[in-house]
C-alpha cells in the first residue's frame, strides 16, 4: 500500500547519497525546488546466426540529471560524467538555464503530502538474469534459432537467435525530502527466422519470451518453435482486392490500439487539445466491452514500480470503464493545467521535464477464445503485422500498413501482405465489437485478440 | 606502415580527447592490443563526447530547457563473423582496458598486435562552423523558438496550438583501429521544429514543419528562418481542416519533390544495406546487375555534401564518406558497406560504417539517400494523371527488408482528377513492394529537392540523422490506404 513515510531506506547507497547531495546544493545556491535522478544499467546481448556466435556485447553506465526551479522557472542538465568536476558543471548549468526559461504557473515539483513509495518487495529484480555463466547465454541463444532452424526444410535461413539479459537501477531525490530508489531486471530470448519458398520468395518473422527472472522465460526451444510457424504461415502471401470487411487483431498488434487510446488521454494531449479524447471524461468513447486500466503496482510487472517518475506512489486507474473515459493519465504538471490530480503516471528521463507514461497498462478480457472470434468471420482479415504509424490522434485518422491471414469461412485460410487497414480511431473504438480471452503481459501493455468492424482493407 | 601520429600536426580542435582526457597514441596502442589480446582480426575504439542542447516553447512560454554531455568509448572486437563490443562512460584507463579484455573474449586464439602508429584519414571539411551552435549564447535560440511561436500564431486565428523546439548537439570523435586507421572529427547537428494544431467548431487538424542540418545558429536567421518553419507548419494545419477522405486500393501516385523521397529510404535504401545481403535477408539478395528500377531512375547515397544532416567527414569507421551509386538507369549496381561487410563479401568500403553513440556497434546505414532529376516539368507529370494522388509532405515510413514490403505516410495529398489537382485529402499511407516499385516510375522531373533536414532513421534500435530527396516522380501503381468507399469493390459483410 502506498506510503508517504520517506525514511526507512531500501538500499543505502552512494547513489543514494549523490541524488540527495546535488538537490541540496542546488537549493542551498538559491534554487527555490530541485529534484535529482541517477540511473545506472547493465546490459548483456548475444546473438547467435546459423550456429555461430555473431556478437557478444556486454556493458554498464551510469547518467545523472538534475532539474531545478527558480519560482515557476525550471531546466534540467544532465551528465554522465560523475567526477566532482563533472557534476559541478551539469549543476552551475541548470541554474544559468534556468534564468532563461518563462514564469509558468502551473510549473514545480508535487506537494510533500503526495510523495511516497509502496512499500514491499515488488518482484521486480532478480539477479539470476545475469547469473548464467557465458557459454548457457550462448546456449540460450542457440538453442532458441536451432529449434526454429530444425522445424522445417523451408526454414533456410535466419537473422539469428539471441539471449539478453539487463538490471537497471533508478534513484531519486527532491527537494521535499523525497529518496527512493529501486532496482529492476529482465532478460529475454528470441528467434528470427526466414523461410523461403521454391521461387525464392523469403519471409521473416520472429518470436520471443521476456521475463523479469530467468525462471519465468520460456523455453528457448517452444520461442523457436513458435517463431517457425509464424514465419512459415507468411509464406505465399499475396494481395487481396480492396474490401470492407471484420479485422480481427492479434494480441501483439492489438496492443497498438491500447497505446493509440494511450495517446488520446495522455494529460499533455488533452490539455493541448491535441486529440479528440481531451474533454470526453465521463462520456462514452468505446462500446460498453471496453474497460482499460492502468496499474502500477502490480508484482513482477513489466510497468510496475513503486513510485513514478515525480516520486508519487504507484497506483491502479480506471482508465476505460465499460466504454465511458472515467480518466485520463498524468502526472503533476498535466493535472494542475486540467484541475485534476495525478494519477501517478509521470515518467521522467535524465532531461527535459517530465513526461507521462503507462503503468501496467491493459484491456480487461473477453469471455470467448480467439478461435470462436476467427469462427464467426465469413471474409475478414486477421492482422498479424502493422508497419508504420499511420494514427493522427488529433483528427483520429486511421491508416496503416499489414499483413497477416485472410479470414475464409470461419478460418485462417491464406496469407496477405502488402495492404492496408484504414479507418478513424473514433469510431473504431466504438467498432471494437468483441474482445477474446487470451490477455497475456509480454510487455507493460497488454491486450487481448479484438475484432473491429467497419475498416478499410486497401489492396489491389 | 604509414605516417606515424607524431609526425601530423593536428590542429586543436582534431585533438580534442587527447587534451580533455590525456590521451596518448601509447594509451591507444595498449588499449588495441588487449582487444586483440585473445586474437581476432581486427579491433577499433570508439571515442565519444556528446554536447546537447534543446528548447521547447509551448503556449508561448519557453516551458523547457535543457542541456548535457554525455562520453564515452566503446570498444570492438571481430574474429571472421564474430563481433565482441564493451563500452564505458568512464574514460579512465583501467576502465577502457577492462572494456578491451571484454571484448577480447569474443575470440579465443593466442595474442595479436595491432600494426605499429597510425595512419590519419584525411578528411573532408563538410561542415566548417567556427562557432558550433551548442556554444552559442542560449539566448539567441530562445529567441528562434519564441519567433516560430508567434510566426505559427500570426498565420491564422485557427491556429490555437503551438510548440516550438530547437535542439542542437556536438559530437566530437576519434576512431582509432588496429589497422593503423586514426580520425578524429568535430559533427554540429542542429534542428529547428514548429507543430501547431489549428481548430474550428468540432474539427482540429495538425501541421509540422521543420529542419537544419550541420550547421551554425546563423543558417536560422538567414537562410531557414523561424517564420519560414512556421509559415509552412501552420499552412498544413490549415490545409488538413478541408480535407476530404483519401482513396482506397491501386491507382496512379505522384511524388513532389524533397522530402517525399523517404520513398527511396524504405523502399530501396535499406535493402542495399550490405549487412542484410551478405546473410542473405533482403529481398534485393543477388540483384547486383539485375533491373529493379525503370530507364529514367537513377539512385545515389551521397555522404560528402555540405552542411546536410546526413553528411559526415568520416564515418563511425574512421573511413572517408563517398558518393555512391546504388542504382544506375534502373540497373543495381551496388549495396552500401561498413568494414566488417566489405571484408567478409569482398567489396569496397563505401564508409556507410554508422552507429547511434559509443553504445552501439557500427552497421552499414545510409547517409543522404536521393534520385537524380530527370527530363520531365512536374505540371506534365501532375497533367499526365487520370485518376490518382499527389502526394507532398510524408510521416515517417517502415520497410520489412526480407519481404520487400515497404510503407510511408502521406500527411499532404491531394487527389488528382483528369490531370487537374482538385481537393487536399487526409493521411494515408502508400505501401508497395521495394524491388518493383521502381519499375514503375514512368515519369521523373527535372525539379531534384533535397529535404529541409529532419529525418532520422532507426535499424535495430539505432537512431542517425539521415537526409533524402527526390524530383516530382510518376509511380503508375502503388497502394493508397484510404477510406473512401467510392469505386471500391470487393467485400461488404
Amino acid at each position: 500500500m502506498p506510503s508517504t513515510q520517506l525514511e526507512t531506506p531500501q538500499l543505502a547507497t552512494d547513489l543514494r547519497d549523490l541524488a540527495q547531495d546535488i538537490v541540496r546544493r542546488a537549493t542551498k545556491a538559491g534554487a527555490t525546488a530541485a529534484e535529482c535522478v541517477v540511473r545506472e544499467g547493465d546490459e548483456f546481448c548475444t546473438l547467435v546466426r546459423l550456429g555461430q556466435v555473431e556478437t557478444l556485447k556486454e556493458s554498464g553506465s551510469k547518467s545523472i540529471g538534475v532539474r531545478v526551479f527558480f519560482g515557476q522557472r525550471a531546466a534540467s542538465t544532465y551528465s554522465s560524467d560523475f567526477s566532482q568536476e563533472g557534476l559541478d558543471r551539469m549543476l552551475k548549468s541548470a541554474l544559468e538555464l534556468a534564468k532563461i526559461t518563462s514564469e509558468d504557473p502551473f510549473a514545480g515539483i508535487p506537494d510533500a503530502s503526495q510523495l511516497g513509495q509502496l512499500e514491499g518487495d515488488l518482484d521486480l529484480y532478480h539477479e539470476d538474469v545475469y547469473s548464467l555463466p557465458g557459454p548457457d547465454r550462448i546456449d540460450y541463444a542457440r538453442r532458441a534459432e536451432k529449434a526454429a532452424l530444425d522445424f522445417d526444410p523451408r526454414i533456410k535461413n535466419s537473422e539469428g537467435g539471441s539471449f539478453d539479459a539487463a538490471t537497471g537501477h533508478k534513484v531519486l531525490a527532491n527537494s521535499q525530502g523525497f529518496v527512493g530508489e529501486y532496482k529492476r531486471s529482465y532478460c529475454s530470448v528470441a528467434a528470427v527466422p526466414i523461410a523461403q519458398t521454391e521461387d525464392g520468395a523469403m519471409q521473416r518473422d520472429y518470436w520471443f519470451s521476456v521475463a523479469r527472472t530467468l525462471k519465468k522465460l520460456d523455453p528457448p526451444e517452444q520461442v523457436g518453435r513458435i517463431a517457425a510457424e509464424r514465419t512459415l504461415r507468411r509464406l505465399g502471401a499475396r494481395k487481396v482486392k480492396t474490401a470492407h470487411v471484420p479485422v480481427v487483431y492479434d494480441p501483439m498488434v492489438a496492443t497498438s490500439i491500447l497505446e493509440h487510446i494511450f495517446e488520446g488521454v495522455n494529460g499533455d494531449s488533452v490539455y493541448r487539445g491535441a486529440s479528440f479524447l481531451a474533454g470526453k471524461l465521463g462520456q462514452k468513447i468505446a462500446g460498453e466491452n471496453v474497460t482499460i486500466i492502468d496499474d502500477g503496482t502490480m508484482p513482477g510487472g513489466f510497468g510496475t514500480s513503486p513510485f513514478d517518475g515525480e516520486g508519487i506512489p504507484t497506483r491502479r486507474t480506471l482508465v476505460v470503464e465499460k466504454g465511458v473515459l472515467s480518466s485520463y493519465l498524468l502526472n503533476t504538471y498535466t493535472a494542475k493545467k486540467l484541475g485534476l490530480k495525478t494519477t501517478a503516471n509521470a515518467s521522467r528521463g535524465l532531461a527535459g521535464t517530465p513526461g507521462i507514461g503507462p503503468g501496467n497498462y491493459f484491456l480487461q478480457p473477453g469471455p470467448r477464445t480467439p478461435k470462436q472470434l476467427i469462427g464467426d468471420i465469413k471474409e475478414g482479415l486477421y492482422v498479424t503485422e502493422f508497419l508504420g504509424h499511420g494514427a493522427n490522434l488529433v483528427t483520429g485518422d486511421y491508416s496503416r500498413g499489414a499483413s497477416g491471414m485472410w479470414i475464409s469461412g470461419g478460418e485462417l485460410a491464406y496469407p496477405v501482405e502488402e495492404i492496408t487497414v484504414a479507418g478513424n480511431l473514433k469510431e473504431m473504438f466504438f467498432n471494437i465489437s468483441e474482445i477474446a480471452n487470451d490477455l497475456e503481459f509480454r510487455g507493460s501493455v497488454a491486450s487481448p485478440t479484438l475484432r473491429i468492424d467497419g475498416l478499410t482493407v486497401g489492396g489491389e | 606502415m604509414g605516417k606515424s601520429l607524431e609526425k601530423q600536426s593536428l590542429t586543436a580542435k582534431q585533438r580534442f580527447f587527447f587534451d580533455h582526457y590525456g590521451i596518448t597514441e601509447k594509451d591507444l596502442q595498449s588499449y588495441l592490443a588487449a582487444a586483440l589480446s585473445a586474437g581476432g582480426d581486427y579491433a577499433d575504439l570508439y571515442f565519444e563526447y556528446l554536447s546537447s542542447t534543446s528548447l521547447m516553447v509551448d503556449e508561448s512560454m519557453v516551458k523547457s530547457a535543457s542541456q548535457g554531455i554525455s562520453a564515452g568509448c566503446g570498444v570492438r572486437v571481430v574474429s571472421g563473423e564474430r563481433t565482441g563490443y564493451a563500452y564505458t562512460d568512464d574514460l579512465s584507463a583501467s576502465r577502457i582496458l577492462h572494456a578491451a579484455r571484454t571484448a577480447a573474449l569474443i575470440a579465443s586464439a593466442p595474442a595479436k598486435t595491432p600494426v605499429a602508429g597510425f595512419q590519419k584519414t584525411a578528411a573532408r571539411s563538410l561542415y566548417p562552423v567556427t562557432l558550433p551552435s551548442v556554444d552559442a549564447e542560449i539566448i539567441a535560440k530562445v529567441e528562434l523558438v519564441m519567433r516560430g511561436d508567434k510566426a505559427a500564431r500570426a498565420y491564422d486565428p485557427r491556429i490555437q496550438e503551438v510548440r516550438a523546439s530547437y535542439s542542437d548537439e556536438l559530437r566530437n570523435i576519434l576512431v582509432v583501429a588496429s589497422d593503423g586507421t586514426f580520425a578524429e572529427d568535430s559533427q554540429p547537428l542542429a534542428r529547428l521544429n514548429v507543430s501547431c494544431i489549428a481548430k474550428t467548431d468540432g474539427n482540429s487538424a495538425r501541421g509540422s514543419s521543420g529542419g537544419g542540418g550541420r550547421v551554425a545558429l546563423d543558417f536560422f536567421f538567414g537562410e531557414k528562418t523561424p517564420e519560414y518553419f512556421a509559415k509552412e507548419a501552420a499552412r498544413q494545419a490549415i490545409l488538413q481542416l478541408d480535407a476530404r477522405e483519401a482513396p482506397a486500393g491501386e491507382m496512379e501516385v505522384v511524388l513532389g519533390p524533397g522530402w517525399p523521397g523517404v520513398l527511396l529510404h524504405e523502399a530501396v535504401g535499406h535493402g542495399l544495406e550490405a549487412d542484410f545481403n551478405r546473410k542473405k535477408t533482403s529481398a534485393f539478395a543477388g540483384l547486383i546487375g539485375k533491373r529493379v528500377a525503370s530507364e529514367k531512375c537513377t539512385v545515389v547515397d551521397n555522404g560528402t555534401m555540405p552542411w546536410r544532416r546526413g553528411s559526415l567527414n568520416v564515418d563511425d569507421e574512421g573511413e572517408p564518406t563517398q558518393e555512391t551509386v546504388l542504382i544506375e538507369k534502373g540497373i543495381l549496381k551496388g549495396y552500401l558497406s561498413d568494414k566488417l561487410s566489405a571484408r567478409l563479401m569482398g567489396i569496397a568500403d563505401t564508409g556507410n560504417g554508422r552507429r547511434e553513440s559509443y553504445e552501439h556497434i557500427p552497421m552499414p546505414r545510409m547517409t543522404n539517400t536521393y534520385m537524380l532529376a530527370g527530363q520531365d516539368n512536374p505540371e506534365d507529370i501532375i497533367r499526365s494523371v487520370r485518376r490518382g494522388i499527389y502526394a507532398v509532405n510524408f510521416g515517417g515510413g517502415q520497410v520489412d527488408i526480407t519481404n520487400g514490403k515497404f510503407v510511408f505516410a502521406a500527411s499532404e495529398a491531394y487527389m488528382v482528377e483528369d490531370g487537374q489537382i482538385t481537393a487536399p485529402i487526409k493521411g494515408a499511407t502508400l505501401i508497395g513492394n521495394g524491388p518493383d516499385v521502381l519499375t514503375r516510375v514512368s515519369m521523373v522531373g527535372n525539379d531534384l529537392k533535397l529535404d529541409e533536414g529532419v529525418g532520422t532513421c532507426g535499424k535495430d534500435g539505432q537512431a542517425v540523422p539521415v537526409g533524402v530527396g527526390i524530383p516530382t516522380i510518376k509511380v503508375d501503381r502503388l497502394t493508397v490506404g484510404g477510406t473512401a468507399r467510392k469505386d471500391t469493390g470487393g467485400f461488404m459483410q
